[in-house]
């Protein structure tokens, strides 16, 4: 038996991972270098960025502070940014809104962070080719707006989806390049994003039960899914949604 | 911001109850139709004609519309 045999290992690959500072992005950068890569972790908050880079088990090849709804900043961090072995982006901001309040304002907020920021960045960092042969982006989406559609979540889930089908684009015209983009799907996970209080504790206790694993998902199952995404064992997969939700959309 | 107009923004949340039965007293959460997803409307609802963030804990908490106007006025100051 091969002792070091690793599919997964991440090692010798540089990757980026936005919204870095919290939730999914911050376990992701984690657990990134933790597989071996050098991140280069981008948020909008420099002190909550240097408390991940303070946790990463390799060095960060940068700590870049940007805010992606800023068409500049995107334009400064892709400046700013190494060549790429794989990007995660998790930069993105949630709603419970019923459709019949998701004015034109609020839907321009939901999209300017979780569709326009990401594929912005996604498009400079091809067409300036950061992003290197065989290179993986993995968008962090949803299964609100595509494989669930729980009232209340539609401004929200609008914008997933349009990520979810940009992916699928980006896949067909960057294979040429040998780039895979794919996508995750979560269901709730257990981060800031979801105690801001619109949902109360109880209620979000009680739809925890719906799941039929039991229970919310926490940061780190979404990290190893993206891990699984950059790592090499994913070699022939692109344009994917890879749903992670305990269950809860079968 | 008086109560009256609340109860009319709170009454036009509904669908099935006779907007003339809400009154101020009104124990809301007591209502046959009433569902998490009016919860939301009522949330969304105080943040568009009064600029108020309310919580899902505000609407816990209140058993009356007057309990929940309260709340909003008070938020507003």
């Amino acid at each position: 038996m091969e002792s070091n045999y690793n599919p997964f290992s991440l090692a010798g690959k540089t990757v980026l991972v936005t919204g870095a500072s919290s939730g999914i992005g911050r376990e992701t950068a984690i657990a990134c270098s933790r597989m071996g890569a050098t991140v280069v972790i981008n948020g909008r908050d420099a002190e909550r960025l240097q408390q991940t880079a303070s946790q990463l088990a390799v060095p960060a090849a940068g700590q870049l502070v940007a805010d992606l709804t800023s068409v500049d900043d995107v334009k400064g961090l892709v400046a700013a940014l190494p060549p790429l072995d794989g990007a995660v982006l998790c930069a993105g901001n949630s709603t419970t809104l019923p459709l019949q309040f998701g004015s034109r304002e609020k839907f321009d907020e939901m999209f300017n962070i979780n569709f326009f920021a990401p594929v912005e960045l996604l498009r400079l960092m091809y067409k300036k080719k950061i992003l290197q042969k065989g290179a993986s982006v993995v968008m962090i989406a949803s299964i609100g707006g595509t494989h669930s559609f729980m009232p209340g979540n539609g401004v929200y889930g609008a914008s997933k989806a349009a990520l979810n089908s940009v992916m699928r684009y980006a896949a067909r015209e960057f294979a040429p390049r040998k780039v895979r983009v794919n996508s995750i799907c979560p269901g709730m996970v257990d981060t800031p994003l979801i105690h801001r209080g619109t949902i109360t504790e109880e209620q979000l206790a009680e739809d925890a039960k719906r799941y039929p694993l039991g229970r919310y998902g926490q940061p780190a199952d979404i990290a190893n899914g993206a891990i699984y995404l950059l790592s090499d064992a994913s070699s022939w997969l692109t344009g994917h949604d890879l749903v992670i939700d305990g269950g809860f959309s079968v | 911001m008086n109560i009256q107009e609340f109860i009319e923004n709170f009454a036009a949340q509904l669908d099935e109850t006779e907007p003339d039965t809400i009154k101020a007293d009104t124990r809301f959460k007591e209502l046959d139709e009433w569902s998490s997803l009016t919860a939301l409307s009522i949330i969304a609802m105080v943040d568009d004609e009064y600029d108020v963030i309310i919580k899902g804990n505000d609407i816990l908490k209140s058993d009356t519309i007057q309990d929940l106007f309260d709340i909003v006025e008070k938020k507003r100051h």
